[in-house]
């Protein structure tokens, strides 16, 4: 198994240039996009009274008279700073606002992958095992409904009846109001500093508000998952060296495990990190029906008060951990598939 | 022959359920094997393949096989359990198929791939282990290298590959084998060498031997009856050598149609299907 | 002709709610637009089989009418990355070269993106309405007809029907749009229903965000925003937009599948 990982530095290379010119290609968007704003900066600087000459003279101060490739050039450097600019609603640099918010998109979309990894994975296969019977075809329609739901009706929906109805769960926002305005959030993870607090019944309360939010993420991705590793399996089992392995005399479930997953892990690695990736868009929608105080909430209320800078800056961060999680994903399949090293 | 053969089959019919009007994709076969070696050849659709894994209860889902009789060393195979075919299939009764390219798992390496069949059909230790695997890929004619043993099935070539696929089919001294198109997949500078080896081996172990191909003149070399398979139906059997004298003008055909120096500057003979159809009575 | 129930009821559920959304002005009791501040926030009745929202409006009539925006970005976007892609996918498979290297260069660098949240940076930028979201959509949707395109043209390249074709003195575009193009489609039909899944999801949410339509026009996601305000007492209002979208997207994912298992000749 030692030899399964070895990765030869060509390929490495080659994937981080393609990362690279992913990353690039994607400020590149995004410095578009903020010279699309309709308001003129200048403008919006001086008020609608200024000058000719005033005006022209605050257009060379903000650098809007360079060509673009300067302009760029600018932005780019800025931004490997860490300067995303001034949100105008908070008041305070994008970068911060982003360092804060940012932790809780984490927490919750790493639990909403485990859980619909999970799950996903254990349907997909039960639905492989037997295709065309019981089990597969109510797989099937549960995988088609979670892939027909719009999460953030799903997530309304949760909240009437799991929260106002039943008081089985949490509420918006990630602590009660008690806990929220009295404990110590450092690390930026409800659960790691709801545990280190101490305060009792601060741990369980945090765990009542993700129940929710993870599960209603989670269900947003679970049909992808489940589609894909179906798929994938299925495709595997019709292969020939499955039948000469039922020809050696294996057993369905040392087939499964030494033959169909070794040569589905690429397939199934790639599902998983698509569905990490799907997982931070979704996180948008959820994050606003639940008030969860991460990315997702902060692009939307950005978007809602039209603040150019802070849009950009949430989409920029989130494109990037997009990028960088396919990127990571096509290294990993590389070095674990030996036909393609 | 006196003994009971190894492989008794009476009456074989493979279809598809949901067509029962159709005519079946093998009809009503019948063959029998014992510690021989004999080919069964016929053209791409002619059933060899789905007869094949009928008799190894491989069939995909959704095809139907009867029989009035499938047995193997005496034993009714339709009464087999699942796990009874898994002790009989790589144990006692082999399957060597076509591409290696494909029949092989892409992940494992040769030495895996060699262990795992060894290990489902035996208690043998390590050590033994290593032995019996070195030990059989010299008997198919590779040498049992670290390089070899740790390649993966990509890494080999066509004809390397499908030696290792012998090897490891063969490694547990099966009764019977039955080789699916092993060489349709090879140069043709290999095909007699690789069919060559089979057949010693089959020899040397004692071990009957069902041949697939399409290809007559080449099996003729190395078996000692055949048996001609046509739109699913066994339609003419004879041994080996009177094949060039066989009165049936589906066998005809096919033995006179290879080109050679004698049949140079003249036209090649080919199938008139209407007169075989009408001799099967369709 | 095998027939697969998922196609037919994928296709007839997307037909039923195209019809009602053609025929929302003689089928509406009352227009979508009219508030009556007297009947607010009714629960169904007689009078408004699916109630009144905050502003007195009856729902049902909202609902008929909200189909159409969302059926339109719908439509707009399939139309929109579909030339797009295969063209894109078609140039790049039949001349090869740098000018393959370049586009399907740009689709991997496309598909890396996440669709939604660039959807909502290109809206929330631009500005909000119907057209700006088509196109923030299509324009991140497309590299994957690209891809396929592509695929199919090579296959196609190195086969022998193009070279028959070739010799037969056909070339260039007619050989594309004449032989390439009929070979993309079934990998395209799938595609581009499950795509639309997708889309109408998306579509939803950019509503929901004030992205899409303005109010007051009626439009699923924005009628779900304006009910979740409400959710916990009069919860129909944002239940009943909600299901509307789930069940579309059923249709779109049904034909989908649907049209996969009749492409695929191993389904019985």
């Amino acid at each position: 198994m030692s030899r399964a990982f070895k990765l030869p530095l060509a390929t490495l290379a080659r994937g981080l240039l393609t990362m690279a010119t992913t990353l690039a290609c994607l400020l590149l968007v995004t410095f578009a996009l903020s010279s699309l704003t309709p308001i003129d900066p200048a403008l919006r600087a001086l008020g609608d009274h200024a000058s000719a000459s005033a005006y022209t003279e605050m257009r060379h101060r903000l650098g809007l008279d360079a060509p673009w490739p300067q302009r760029f050039a600018r932005y780019t450097g800025r931004l490997l700073h860490g300067d995303l600019g001034i949100a105008e609603s908070t008041g305070q640099p994008v970068a911060e606002d982003l360092r804060h918010v940012f932790p809780a998109t984490l927490e919750l979309a790493t639990l909403a992958m485990l859980v619909s990894a999970i799950a996903g994975l254990a349907l997909g296969l039960l639905s492989a095992w037997r295709p065309r019977g019981v089990l597969d075809g109510v797989v099937r329609i549960v995988s088609l409904f979670g892939s027909s739901l719009p999460a953030f009706w799903l997530g309304l929906v949760a909240l009437y009846f799991f929260y106002a109805r039943l008081h089985w769960a949490g509420g918006p926002g990630r602590l009660d109001d008690a806990y929220e305005y009295t404990l110590d959030l450092d690390s930026g993870f409800v659960l790691l500093d709801t545990w280190r607090s101490g305060v009792p019944g601060a741990f369980a309360n945090a765990w009542a508000h993700l129940a929710l939010p993870v599960l209603v993420l989670a269900a947003y991705a679970v049909g992808q998952v489940t589609r894909m590793t179906r798929a994938a399996l299925l495709s595997e089992a019709g292969k020939e060296y499955v039948t000469l392995a039922r020809a050696k005399g294996a057993r369905p479930a040392r087939i499964l495990v030494h033959h169909l997953l070794p040569n589905t892990r690429g397939l199934i690695l790639t599902v998983l990190a698509l569905t990490y990736a799907s997982l931070l868009e979704g996180a948008v929608l959820v994050e606003t029906v639940f008030a969860w105080p991460g990315v997702g909430r902060y692009l939307t209320t950005a978007l809602l008060a039209a603040d150019t800078a802070a849009i950009l800056g949430a989409t920029l961060v989130i494109g990037c951990s997009f990028v960088v999680i396919n990127g990571l994903t096509d290294a990993l399949v590389r070095a674990l598939d030996p036909r393609l090293r | 022959m006196t003994e009971t053969p190894l492989l008794r089959v009476e009456g074989l019919s493979v279809q598809l359920p949901r067509d029962p009007g159709r005519r079946p994709l093998v009809d009503d076969l019948s063959l029998e094997v014992g510690v021989e070696r004999v080919a069964l050849v016929g053209e791409s659709g002619s059933g060899k393949s789905l007869t094949t894994r009928a008799l190894l209860g491989l069939l995909p889902p959704g095809l139907r096989c009867e029989a009035r009789r499938l047995e193997f060393a005496g034993r009714d195979l339709r009464a087999c359990t699942p796990r009874d075919w898994a002790a009989l299939r790589g144990g006692s009764l082999a399957l060597v198929l076509q591409d290696p390219r494909h029949a092989l798992n892409p992940v494992l390496s040769v030495e895996r791939q060699l262990e795992e069949i060894l290990q489902l059909h035996g208690t043998l230790a390590r050590a033994q282990r290593r032995a019996r695997i070195a030990e059989m890929l010299e008997a198919v004619g590779l040498p049992p290298s670290a390089r070899i043993l740790a390649a993966y099935p990509h890494q080999l070539s066509g004809g390397m590959g499908q030696r290792v696929m012998i090897a490891m089919m063969l490694i547990n001294g099966p009764r019977l084998l039955i080789a699916d198109e092993p060489t349709s997949a090879l140069d043709a500078e290999l095909r007699d060498q690789v069919l060559e080896l089979i057949a010693t081996l089959a020899a040397r172990g004692r071990m009957g031997l069902l041949l697939i191909s399409h290809d007559l003149q080449s099996v003729a070399r190395h078996c000692e009856r055949v048996l001609i398979m046509y739109r699913g139906r066994i339609v003419d059997r004879c041994a080996a050598a009177e094949l060039a004298r066989s009165s049936h003008p589906y066998t005809q055909t096919l033995w006179s149609c290879r080109p050679s120096g004698r049949t140079y500057g003249s036209a090649l003979p080919t199938l008139d299907r209407d007169a075989i159809d009408s001799r099967l009575g369709r | 002709m095998r027939h697969s129930p998922a196609a037919l009821g994928g296709g007839a559920i997307l037909a039923l709610v195209l019809m009602l959304a053609l025929a929302a002005p003689w089928l509406a009791p009352y227009s979508p637009d009219q508030p009556d501040l007297g009947q607010r926030l009714e629960a169904p009745s007689a009078a408004h089989w699916l109630g009144t929202d905050g502003l007195g409006r009856d729902v049902l009539s909202r609902m008929l009418y909200g189909a159409r925006p969302t059926l339109a970005l719908v439509a707009l976007v399939a139309a929109g990355m579909v030339p797009i892609g295969l063209t894109a996918g078609m140039v790049a498979g039949y001349y090869g070269g740098w000018l393959e290297r370049v586009l399907m260069g740009l689709t991997n660098i496309v598909m890396a993106f996440p669709r939604l949240i660039l959807a909502l940076a290109f809206v929330g930028m631009l500005g909000p309405g119907l057209i700006n979201a088509a196109l923030a959509l299509l324009l991140t949707s497309w590299p994957a007809y690209a891809r396929l395109a592509r695929a199919e043209t090579q296959t196609l390249r190195r086969s022998d029907y193009l070279a028959a074709a070739e010799m037969q003195g056909i070339l260039g575009s007619r050989l594309l749009w004449g032989h390439v193009l009929p070979a993309c489609i079934p990998g395209t039909q799938v595609r581009l229903a499950l795509d639309l899944a997708g889309i109408v999801l998306a579509a939803a949410a950019l509503g929901f965000l004030g992205l899409g339509v303005q109010p007051p026009t009626a439009e699923w996601g924005l009628m779900i925003a304006e009910g979740s305000k409400l959710v916990f007492d009069q919860w129909w209002l944002a239940a009943i937009p909600g299901a509307a979208i789930f069940v579309l997207a059923i249709g779109f994912n049904l034909l989908a599948d649907g049209l996969r298992d009749l492409g695929d000749p191993s389904h019985d």
